[in-house]
């Protein structure tokens, strides 16, 4: 029996098979490479967090200058409180390793709704904070996630001792127009930031501001043609900053008594 | 016996260079070349030709695609039914093409955050998809290999030596793979360390990709009377 080629079962059924076939050997290949492809991001998370306190790290090196700089791994709730305290060696694969939450997953999840500074149901969610020390100062690096024209910008944002004080930044994006709000993670951009501080009470504690605008010790001079993205960084700073600051106040606090 | 297996190879491998094979391997390089003759991938090329370590690597993963894309299809063309076959082009390329992103993504973590989403779009590139339809549904596998080897090969000489050219004059240095970026002049040289040279930000932009791409179809045509149109 010759089979008919162009027959609607012969058609569905070779569709079938191919479909079956290539999700297989696709599964097969993304499965097999994944813990290359893990350790890959969790080197640059460490590179990115790195930065932020200004120190310089290439893939090869990022493991142990963390853990030379880094010295502990905070995470805390929503109302700023303490919930797990990591020292030592990072392991990808342990979940309570605040350097394993996952803050853009976070974002996307619990996004806020549009023009509100909250994160929507974020009694569940953990927010992870670095603590580290370098030449005998204390930094606390602050991961951040926000959205900028096309797609998810993030960043590190490092304060000093005194959880007031800017002490570096970066930031970087996904799909930014190159350019223009591309360019936030440029180091003109990103120097403006240093050495300003955050304002004692929100819900603005800092603010990215539009092109031209007279900036500051709380503002900082936003990118001409990247408004939007300039806006993103400005609410994800706020944003977030309104969770960390209640961790820091409850620290201070902590130190005083 | 074993005399006539020697002579039965040994004609197999005749047929493999023969005049019409060798034509596969050496007309998209000139005559019908990709990006100067068919004017195909012109996306791709404007747009990672930046520096020479991003082309290496993106014609590396067109030449991947473009041979197992081949000589999958030239495999299943008695099987392809007709009313899908462009489907089932799209899924065979795509598939490639996320294997090559996850590869690199584990091997080169780097080049692939620089080639970003131009390695998902080799799945668009015409290239592909045009030589799956026009010659790998109607030939055997070694043919179609031999033309995805010769196609994928037109396509990366003219990126190379687009990157060259804007890597030299646009950064003032060429980076090869493994070796990082070697500059050409010293670095006190270069304005931003206070000396007096200043990169060639034009070279750097899109539109001198083009330029340069025209200049090589400009030289191409004029040592090559075959592809001088008549009015």
């Amino acid at each position: 029996m010759a089979i008919n080629k162009n027959g609607t079962g012969y058609t569905f059924g070779f569709a079938i098979v191919m479909v079956v076939v290539v999700g297989t050997a696709l599964a097969a290949t993304a499965i097999s490479l994944k813990p290359l492809q893990q350790a890959n991001a969790a080197d640059k998370k460490m590179m990115d967090i790195l930065g932020a306190i200004k120190v310089d790290s290439q893939r090869d090196n990022a493991k142990e200058l963390f853990a030379e700089y880094v010295t502990s791994r905070v995470s805390i709730d929503a109302s700023g409180a303490q919930v797990s305290v990591k020292q030592g060696d990072v392991s990808t694969t342990d979940a309570t390793d605040p350097f394993n939450i996952d803050i853009k997953k976070d974002y996307r999840l619990h996004k806020p709704a549009k023009g509100d500074l909250t994160w929507a149901n974020a009694d569940d969610l953990t927010f992870p904070v670095f603590e580290c020390q370098k030449e005998g100062e204390t930094y606390f690096v602050v991961p951040m996630v926000g959205s900028g024209l096309w797609g998810p910008i993030w960043g590190y944002v490092a304060l000093e001792g005194d959880m007031q004080t800017i002490y570096g930044a970066k930031f970087d994006h996904k799909t930014e127009t190159p350019g223009l709000g591309a360019e936030i993670k440029e180091s003109f951009f990103t120097e403006k930031f240093e050495g300003k501080t955050l304002a004692e009470v929100g819900p603005t504690y800092f603010s990215v501001l539009k092109g031209g605008a007279l900036t500051d010790v709380h503002s900082v001079d936003g990118i001409t043609g990247g408004t939007i993205t300039s806006k993103g960084v400005d609410e994800m700073l706020n944003r977030t900053m309104g969770i960390y600051l209640k961790y820091f106040n409850n620290a201070t606090q902590r130190a005083q008594r | 016996m074993s005399t006539d297996t020697n002579t039965a190879v040994e004609t197999k491998r005749a047929s493999l260079f023969s005049k019409k094979n060798r034509k596969l391997l050496k007309d998209p390089l000139d005559d019908s070349n990709p990006i100067t003759v068919q004017v195909l991938g012109i996306c791709s090329a404007l747009a990672i030709t930046v520096q020479l370590q991003q082309a290496v690597i993106m014609s590396l993963s067109v030449l991947f695609v473009m041979i197992g894309g081949n000589v999958i299809i030239s495999l299943l063309r008695n099987m392809v039914p007709d009313r899908i076959r462009i489907i089932v082009q799209l899924v065979v390329v795509a598939s490639l093409v996320i294997i090559v992103d996850q590869v690199l993504k584990a091997f080169q973590p780097d080049i692939s955050e620089k080639l970003s989403v131009f390695v998902g779009l080799i799945i668009t590139n015409c290239i592909i998809m045009g030589r799956l339809e026009a010659f790998a549904l109607g030939n055997k596998p070694g043919p179609s290999l031999l033309d995805a080897i010769g196609n994928a090969m037109g396509y990366a000489w003219i990126l190379l030596v687009v990157s060259i050219v804007r890597e030299i004059f646009g950064s003032g240095a060429i980076s090869l793979p493994g070796m990082g970026q070697v500059k050409f002049l010293p670095t006190s040289w270069f304005i931003s360390e206070g000396g007096f040279y200043e990169n060639n930000n034009l070279m750097i932009l899109p539109p001198m990709a083009l330029i340069t791409v025209g200049l090589i179809i400009w030289i191409q045509r004029s040592r090559n009377e075959a592809l001088i149109e008549e009015n």
